[in-house]
């Protein structure tokens, strides 16, 4: 009784979550990086003259971290690792309104947490049901925790999957749907994706993938009815659909793929870093995809690419954002943003917001036949994860900050 | 083994004499510590942590006790237990148990993470504790307390360098040094040494593996090698000859000049892909003694010490870092036999070309433990 009743309640929060107050996994709750109906502040951080913009608050966080955070009910939260050896892995609750850590909890990390001294042990980024917390690592360590910090359950992965890692550092970022949480370990060692039980922890499946180094992170394909998301899992030479609740995989697409931006979904079209980029539609009947389109030249680098409004946004690796037509893959615009990145793009309103590896955020006006920066803001220390756009604001997580950019 | 089961054994009883609600704290702890692998235990865990974390501060050192023997997992467990109800106190404005976390932190008889941990709090309840402790902590076996304290030592010999003070300066460096285990707080020692005049044996501070044999190659294609025993894993005879990958191969004595203990599989078995080399090395022990043997390299690689399998990881060219992977194991008094198995793939790209390893032996703490007869290490190559 109490599962089946969980089952009704789940999408139902997973509806809330799509209503744009809460952003629930890595670019949001439907992994698509855009805020839905909210706006966001046009200026923000230091502004060319030197002056702060719009920073409602700035929270010092205990630790390093590349994960983005993510919003649940009001609270931020957000992942961090510390230590010389980054086996420390904290979890940080941050009041939205206020900024004040509501709880910390820490723990010792139980696998590798050796990785690129650019990158962190906190680089996957926490996952919510709505009503739990389900914080992942580099070093394999899945921690599930309640809203208000209480430990519910604990799985060391690598404990049970022991040479699963790689010494450039894990990145994959967990997915929940329904009530099973979803994870992708893809390295040279133990391979595998798997899911678990949201409420006890257990392993309800765990397939193996391939032996490969990869960082892409789970993303969801909605369905039209309530059961049938399924989730996607990219690999460098293949693409495959699954139920989230058995791992059964619905099809594969043999591609290579690359291996860091991840994918997105919008309604049954999914749109995949091969080949430069892809779009494939998902045949639910036919339990298949058919490739629509392929191009090379807008072809992702490190971010994640951004579906909205018809039209498909990248950034290469020149640091270039690509506008492409999402129906096409024709090319749009090209605009010259400054720097690297790897922090996925976010849309909200007419602007998408890009933040470089250094930390300046650009502003675009996105248009018809161009794209205009219309502000930047240095936050002045290094940003790799997807910001949070929610309810007006932005929340960035810097190296060592959390912040509040709101115009009220 | 003895503990687990009785662990195990004590949450059974307890469990099903249906104690889970109101069992006292150091039953609900034996709960936390019988937690498992995939999820074990969670269920009767999660009652129980609630139950502990909402215990008073008096409860701290318990939970700290129960910390040595704990899993890595049930660590976990207790210590977020604990540091709830550290939060809880300090926000309510309780006070610390501050006389048990300092007694308990100071006592390396314990567990060197749940010491480190009673002294971050301790820190946080008496704001003297850090710099109070901190000058008796710079041969701590907790690698963390060690850390701060050469970092402290540093940091007085830069004050006395910049006064003026060269001797007392090169002085603390010197004792810095030897504290020293981590290899960024080492590197800037040395390089401050040097200026003194001060030539440091980088590989015996380390207790790098300089003094080697090595035969090879043999086969690996398709990354098969892996789990094929050659003959070197069968016998140590340095005299033997065996069937290589292409022809006849015999052991070749190598000593590595590289300050870092690196040993260049391509160098000294001759540039190869899809091969498969092993290096062995004699240890001279006072005693018997544990010992950790530390390995980096890009390659798949295999540890055994005195014909024991302590460490095989699968993996290549995913990175190269000092004390990458840790193999466990006991070394006998005299003579005693490491021996390194380091494979190559077929990779094309150029930053995969890479075959090499090095090896140190050391202690938990990462203090080097050196072969008896070991020779000073050769000149550093340039």
């Amino acid at each position: 009784m109490r599962r089946a009743l969980l089952e009704i309640l789940i999408p139902l929060v997973g509806l809330t979550g799509m209503a744009g107050a809460d952003w629930l996994h890595f670019r949001g709750s439907d992994n698509q990086s855009v805020a839905g109906n909210s706006t966001a502040p046009v200026a923000l951080a230091k502004d060319e003259s030197g002056t702060e913009q719009n920073v409602a608050w700035k929270t010092l966080l205990p630790g390093r971290g590349v994960s983005s955070p993510i919003l649940v009910g009001g609270k931020l939260i957000v992942t961090a690792s510390s230590g010389h050896n980054q086996d420390r892995l904290h979890v940080v609750c941050v009041d939205a309104k206020t900024g004040a850590i509501d709880w910390e909890r820490q723990f010792w990390a139980t696998g590798r947490t050796l990785c690129h001294p650019t990158s962190s042990v906190a680089a996957n980024s926490p996952a919510s049901d709505g009503r739990r917390i389900f914080a992942f690592f580099s070093s394999n360590d899945l921690i599930c925790l309640d809203l208000a910090g209480n430990l519910l359950w604990y799985r060391g992965l690598t404990q049970e999957n022991p040479t699963a890692a790689n010494d450039v550092g894990m990145a994959a970022s967990p997915l929940v749907l329904g009530d099973t949480v979803i994870v992708q370990v893809e390295n040279k060692g133990d391979s595998f994706a798997t899911g678990i039980d949201t409420e006890t922890g257990e392993t309800r499946w765990q397939i193996p993938r391939p032996a490969e180094m990869n960082w892409t992170s789970p993303a969801v394909l909605r369905g039209s009815a309530p059961g049938t998301d399924l989730v996607l899992l990219q690999s460098p030479k293949r693409f495959t659909a699954h139920h989230p609740r058995t791992g059964e995989q619905v099809w594969s697409y043999e591609v290579a793929c690359s291996s860091v931006p991840s994918p997105v979904a919008d309604g049954n079209t999914v749109y995949v870093a091969a080949g430069g980029l892809t779009a494939l539609r998902h045949q639910p009947e036919a339990k298949a995809a058919e490739v629509v389109w392929t191009t090379n030249t807008l072809s992702p680098g490190n971010p994640s690419p951004v579906v909205y409004r018809g039209r498909v946004y990248t950034v290469n690796s020149s640091g270039v954002l690509l506008c492409g037509d999402a129906a096409t893959g024709d090319t749009k615009w090209k605009l010259r943003l400054k720097g690297q990145f790897w922090a996925t793009p976010v849309i909200a309103g007419d602007y998408l917001y890009a933040f470089n590896q250094e930390g300046l955020a650009q502003i675009v006006k996105l248009g018809d036949t161009s794209g205009e920066i219309v502000a930047r803001g240095d936050f002045g220390e290094p940003i790799f994860g997807t910001p949070v756009i929610a309810d007006g604001a932005i929340y960035v997580r810097t190296d060592g900050h959390l912040w509040k950019i709101a115009s009220h | 083994m003895s503990r687990t089961i009785s662990t195990a054994l004590l949450t059974l009883a307890l469990s099903a004499a249906g104690v889970a609600h109101g069992a006292t704290v150091e039953q609900q702890i034996a709960t936390l510590k019988a937690v498992g692998p995939a999820s074990a235990g969670s269920g009767a865990a999660r009652e129980a942590w609630r139950q502990v974390s909402a215990a008073e501060a008096k409860t701290l050192p318990t939970i700290l006790n129960a910390l040595d023997d704990a899993s890595p997992l049930a660590a976990n467990w207790l210590r977020s237990s604990f540091d709830t109800i550290a939060e809880r106190t300090l926000r309510t404005g309780g006070k610390l148990p501050a006389t048990d976390l300092e007694k308990f932190a100071l006592d390396t008889r314990h567990a060197p993470r749940a010491r480190r941990l009673a002294f971050e709090w301790l820190c946080r309840a008496d704001t003297t504790a850090n710099d109070r402790l901190m000058p008796q902590l710079v041969d701590d076996p907790s690698v963390e307390m060690r850390r701060d304290a050469v970092a402290r030592l540093i940091s007085e010999a830069e004050s006395q360098e910049a006064a003026g003070k060269g001797p007392e300066a090169a002085a603390t460096y010197r004792r810095a040094l030897t504290a020293a285990r981590d290899l960024d707080q080492v590197q800037a020692i040395v390089k401050k040494l040097e200026t003194f005049g001060d030539k440091v044996d980088l590989p015996a501070h380390f207790g790098f593996v300089v003094t080697w044999k090595l035969i090879g190659p043999f086969d690996n294609t398709d990354e098969k090698g892996f789990d094929v025993a050659n003959p070197p894993e069968n016998e140590l005879n340095f005299t033997a000859e065996y069937p290589g990958k292409s022809g006849a191969v015999k052991w070749i004595e190598h000593t590595t000049s590289d300050p870092y203990g690196k040993v260049d599989m391509n160098n000294v078995l001759g540039k190869a892909n899809a091969v498969t080399g092993y290096a062995a090395a004699e240890f001279m022990a006072a005693a018997a003694r544990p010992v950790e043997l530390r390995l980096a390299s890009t390659n798949a690689n295999k540890i055994w010490l005195n014909g024991k399998l302590i460490a095989q990881n699968n993996v290549y060219h995913a990175g190269e870092q000092l004390d990458q992977y840790v193999g466990k194991g006991e070394l006998k008094p005299g003579k005693n036999h490491i021996l390194v198995k380091i494979l190559q793939n077929e990779q094309k790209e150029s930053w995969a070309q890479d075959w090499n390893f090095q090896l140190r032996a050391c202690d938990a703490a990462g203090t080097a433990i050196l072969s008896t007869d070991r020779k000073a290490s050769p000149v550093p190559s340039k």
